[in-house]
């Protein structure tokens, strides 16, 4: 009780002050208000925002761990010192204290610079606002570190988290009023603004960069290749990654975004938990499926050649573009953000089948951005609005034309 | 001033501020995107805009008696596009690497909104001088905010300065790049300047809270 306490007491000592939405902010995240709601009419419901966006932290914690695990586990396996694991998902070679250590202490730093300046600048608007702080950045700060490649130079983190929290967020109201996702508008930064270091074949794997600098620099170690299988199939290269990897994880990539099976157990969660919209998830699954599929058939067709740049994604098999890439960790917890996504049910699944399908799309036509899911979010974003205001006018001519022919 | 009198100056002194063309009156904005990537480009755009701009709005004033009104925006087109003539030839003789960088958009200063807007606005209802003040004040509050955006996409994107690397060698990696700086690649292109240009207009309305519409 002693900590409560004494928050109250702080809270209550600097209430109206211009200091009081960073005290009520703490107070309130660590502990649920009696008060979920403030004034006016709203409706009264027993989690506020805050819970609703621990919900989410609590399915991506899992991601996270599996990230510093894969994390040494492709450095250590790069650099030849162990073997790769073959026995499932519960390897003993995968799961080990080494692994561990060396992903913990890469991925806290990033961990912290993604809250510490998106939060501080989230608390800095507050004060200037005289709002109280929004609590957007909760779930921002933990997506972040999961979707930049872990030898991401961390002065590039301070400036994206910035950007995309203040152009992103702020510009627009803060929490609930931005048009685009604040995490990918953050990524979308960094691809464009730094891309050599958030795609090619080096930055995916812990210690890549610095022994290509070694070599150049007249070293003789072996380089270490951190492709992705994005990457690699962008450009025909033979993939040596097994279905089970891909599906576990095993592989390089993004630090949070490779275990397909971790993300399909979050996406439950959140579907059980009514944080997550099923319709999203599932209509963007079958969107990537219905391109992919397409692709199938346009190489099964003799159209496209193993001559041609799109060859090596095309040829993929449509439902193996699910396991790989950012695509299923998108889906789940991007795609699905209430406040960018479409509002109506019927909107959701347009908005849905058009992510999977564009990011289909995108990865196969443009090698250059093989990440095909973080633009085809932030486009589909941008059209939610107008998805949802053609499906409000249907509705509203569809019940008109009901209610003219009752009386006619 | 001594030289202008008070009402004279603010012909020139109110386009620098308060009522930018750029920043208040979102005019101009295709231009200030496409060739701001670099500052020279940026400041080439802006004096060819005010010679443009100071010598039209002195014709149409000097013929605005004459001109009848139903063929007035013909004929603001043959004036400002004779002048665009001669800005791009001049360009192509003497400065023909320039010229090549700034393209179709020095032929295009025929179709920037601001030129039109001062002499329907101005030009055709004033008198010469002050005419003459109004061309050149507009089109300084378009160059200044050609030469912010312009100084801050170069600086940032490509690390130089009029083509001096004032942050150290990219390749070589002196300077801050031996540190691990890197040159912001999106600043190079056209939606960054979008954006700086939101922010100047950002910082001009917080702190000018008169500015700010509804």
């Amino acid at each position: 009780m002693g900590l409560k306490q004494n928050l109250h007491n702080i809270r209550e000592k600097y209430k109206g002050t211009k200091m009081a939405p960073a005290f009520n902010a703490l107070h309130t995240f660590l502990y649920t208000p009696n008060d979920t709601t403030h004034g006016g009419t709203h409706i009264k419901a027993a989690d506020d925002l805050k819970r609703t966006m621990n919900t989410v932290i609590m399915a991506l914690i899992p991601c996270l761990i599996f990230g510093m695990f894969n994390a040494g586990y492709q450095h250590y396996l790069a650099v030849g010192e162990i073997e790769a694991v073959t026995s499932g998902f519960f390897s003993s070679e995968f799961w080990t204290l080494q692994n561990f250590t060396l992903g913990f202490w890469k991925i806290l730093p990033i961990l912290l610079i993604s809250y510490g300046v998106g939060l501080g600048i989230e608390f800095l608007f507050a004060v200037i606002k005289g709002h109280e702080v929004e609590e957007g950045y909760l779930v921002t700060g933990m997506l972040v570190p999961l979707i930049v490649p872990i030898d991401i130079p961390l002065w590039m983190l301070v400036v994206a988290v910035a950007f995309g929290v203040v152009i992103g967020k702020e510009v627009f109201g803060g929490t609930g009023m931005n048009i685009l996702n604040p995490a990918l508008t953050i990524r979308a930064f960094l691809f464009f603004a730094y891309p050599t270091w958030m795609s090619g074949d080096k930055v995916w794997v812990e210690g890549a960069t610095e022994r290509a600098k070694e070599i150049i620099a007249g070293s003789n170690a072996d380089a270490i290749s951190g492709e992705t299988i994005l990457g690699g199939l962008a450009q025909s290269h033979p993939i040596d990654y097994s279905v089970a990897d891909m599906f576990f994880g095993f592989i390089p990539g993004s630090i949070g975004e490779t275990s397909t099976l971790l993300i399909l157990l979050g996406g439950l969660f959140l579907i059980f938990t009514k944080i997550g919209s099923w319709r999203i998830m599932l209509s963007s699954v079958i969107g990537a499926l219905v391109m992919g599929y397409i692709f199938n058939l346009v190489v099964a067709a003799g159209w496209i050649t193993e001559t041609s740049n799109f060859y090596g994604l095309m040829n993929t098999e449509f439902w193996h573009h699910l396991l790989i890439g950012g695509m299923a960790f998108g889906i789940v917890y991007m795609a699905t953000d209430p406040v960018t996504a479409s509002q109506t049910n019927k909107g959701k699944w347009i908005y849905g089948f058009l992510i999977g399908f564009i990011s289909i799309m995108i990865r196969v036509f443009n090698p250059a951005y093989p990440e095909g899911v973080m633009l085809a979010i932030l486009l589909m974003n941008v059209f939610a609005p107008t998805i949802d205001h053609y499906v409000v006018q249907g509705n509203v001519k569809r019940r008109l034309k009901r209610g003219k022919l009752k009386t006619a | 001033m001594g030289l202008l009198s008070k009402k004279d100056s603010k012909l020139i002194m109110d386009p620098l501020a308060d009522n930018n063309p750029i920043t208040i009156q979102v005019l101009g904005i295709c231009s200030a995107l496409a060739i701001t990537a670099q500052l020279k480009p940026s400041i080439v755009m802006a004096i060819s805009v005010m010679f443009v701009m100071g010598v039209g709005n002195v014709v149409i004033s000097l013929m605005r008696n004459i001109i009848p009104s139903k063929i007035r925006i013909i004929v603001q087109l043959v004036v400002v596009a004779t002048l665009v003539i001669i800005v791009d030839q001049v360009l192509k003789a003497y400065a023909y690497s320039l010229s090549k960088e700034l393209s179709v958009f020095i032929g295009l200063i025929i179709t920037n909104c601001i030129i039109m807007g001062r002499f329907e606005a101005f030009a055709l209802a004033n008198g010469t001088w002050r005419s003459f003040l109004d061309g050149i004040g507009n089109a300084l509050g378009y160059g200044v905010i050609l030469i912010i955006v312009g100084f801050f996409r170069e600086l940032l994107g490509s690390g130089t300065l009029f083509g001096f690397k004032v942050l150290g060698d990219s390749v070589e990696k002196t300077g801050l790049y031996a540190i691990g700086y890197e040159n912001n690649g999106f600043m190079v292109l056209p939606p960054m300047a979008l954006i700086v240009v939101g922010i100047i207009i950002w910082v001009q309305r917080s702190r000018n809270k008169e500015l700010i519409e509804d």
